[in-house]
């Protein structure tokens, strides 16, 4: 069997225009729900570590429930299923910044629960007995030990969650795989334009580890 | 009222383990008490319950005038308490993401809210005083063992405390390294500090303590000047202890 098929260059730099003007929105996606995502991990990573039970629970509950069902079914139910609730119209890319919020804050409550809980109690002891009080323990001493640890596994969930954000054409907002679709929708070159696209995402994914890596041999002094 | 920590009839327990009985000990100013005992036997317990690391069941104990309920039930206290005694662990617990000189100048910024060029200068002085002035810089992983220590001393003389605590201080160190740490400790002795230690030098016990107390499992059973808890124990299980450490 010979193939029939040979890749077209001039097609696949060709698309390049148009889908370029889809990475704003990636980036916007991606960065907007991951800053979002990175304050609500903070929040009810620490509520998830605490000993009273009406504000574990609900942290536990919120983690569970995003890390146990599909990024998706998420972003289908906030533009799809939450305006039927507020009887209001949610934009596509509001949807899109919230569910990469919502997703990657249940997975960062992990991350930082793990990265503070790896901290030796001796730390904790050491703190309290020079007479800082419990919150001053935590943020001058725990939290930056546990932020160091918590780069690496930060950075792979930022790469995991720009990735999610291709499922997003399924509502309709611009980003890199939409454009793409509707690229091909009128020149047929599907071929071309994924590889293209895909090609992008990589770059993306690339740079932000070469960031990381320069980050973590920086920062990481000696802990 | 020159009593520094005063217990009476203090219990504490680890769910259904009894590790501490009855337990009646003062600590008067400027006296030196060596805490020894098998490992298990509650000495460590003893001297974390007088900062707080631990809470106790019942009894009392008031520490430099202030006293503290069983189950940590007098916050203020405790509060008061952890500023004014300082303690110095067996694992040295420095924090490894500040330098040296962070290490003891943060305890005197966050809590006594002092200028960085006073806390500055109290750093200076303390990391003078241990000798290791020269690594002021340097992160506590570069620094030896017995070094650390030292820092770890220097830390909580920062601020400046009525009463020391040290939880097995030399028992993480090298053979080599021990040294230096106890002659930092008995230059504190000297100078009038109040200090509770839990050790198993025995050598520095009968030379430093004003008074060596023995725990076995969770009592007091000898207490006494060290030339008469070691030269002639009166509890058999004293001897015991002592024939068993002292052999070697």
């Amino acid at each position: 069997m010979e193939s029939q098929f040979d890749f077209n260059w001039q097609s696949a730099i060709n698309s390049i225009p148009f889908l370029l003007e889809g990475i704003p929105y990636t980036l916007l996606i991606s960065f907007g729900g991951l800053f979002i995502g990175f304050a609500l991990g903070i929040f009810f990573g620490l509520l998830s570590i605490n000993k009273l039970w009406f504000l574990k629970w609900p942290a536990t509950a919120y983690i569970e429930i995003f890390r146990g069902t599909p990024i998706l079914v998420q972003v289908l139910f906030i533009f799809y299923g939450l305006p039927d609730l507020i009887g209001t119209s949610i934009n596509p890319l509001t949807a899109g910044i919230a569910a990469i919020a919502l997703n990657s804050g249940a997975y960062i409550s992990e991350v930082v629960r793990g990265g503070v809980q790896s901290i030796d109690k001796g730390q904790n002891e050491a703190g309290l007995s020079l007479g800082l009080s419990r919150t001053q323990t935590f943020w001058s001493i725990i939290w930056p030990q546990a932020f160091r640890r918590m780069v690496p596994p930060l950075g792979n969930q930022a790469i995991v969650s720009i990735k999610d954000t291709s499922l997003f054409s399924v509502i309709g907002v611009g980003e890199l795989v939409r454009q793409g679709q509707i690229y091909i929708a009128t020149t047929f070159e599907a071929f071309e334009v994924y590889f293209m696209v895909a090609l992008m995402y990589l770059a993306i994914t690339f740079s932000l580890s070469l960031i990381l890596r320069f980050i973590e041999r920086r920062g990481l002094v000696s802990v | 009222m020159t009593d520094i920590v005063n217990m009476k009839g203090m219990n504490k327990y680890f769910g259904e383990l009894h590790v501490l009985k009855e337990i009646d000990l003062t600590v008067a100013k400027g006296e030196v008490v060596v805490v020894i005992g098998a490992s298990g036997s509650g000495k460590s317990t003893l001297i974390r319950c007088v900062n707080g690391l631990e809470e106790f069941e019942s009894g009392e104990l008031t520490v430099d005038g202030h006293p503290l309920a069983p189950r940590s039930g007098n916050p203020q206290s405790l509060a008061r308490i952890r500023k004014e005694v300082g303690m110095v662990f067996q694992q040295f617990n420095l924090f490894p993401h500040l330098t040296v000189k962070k290490n003891i100048m943060l305890a005197p910024r966050k809590v006594k809210e002092a200028s960085e060029s006073e806390a500055s200068k109290i750093a200076d002085r303390l990391l003078n005083r241990v000798g290791i002035a020269s690594q002021a810089d340097k992160y506590p992983s570069h620094l030896s063992g017995g070094q650390q220590q030292r820092v770890a001393i220097a830390r909580a003389l920062a601020m400046d405390p009525r009463l020391m605590l040290f939880d097995e201080p030399t028992s993480a160190l090298d053979p080599e390294m021990i040294g230096e740490v106890l002659d930092v400790m008995r230059e504190l002795a000297k100078e009038g500090m109040t200090m509770m230690v839990v050790t198993h030098e025995m050598g520095f016990a009968r030379e430093v303590a004003d008074r060596v107390i023995y725990i076995h499992e969770g009592r007091i059973v000898e207490e006494g000047k060290p030339a008469d808890v070691f030269d002639n124990p009166q509890n058999e299980r004293t001897q015991a202890f002592l024939s068993r450490v002292l052999a070697h």
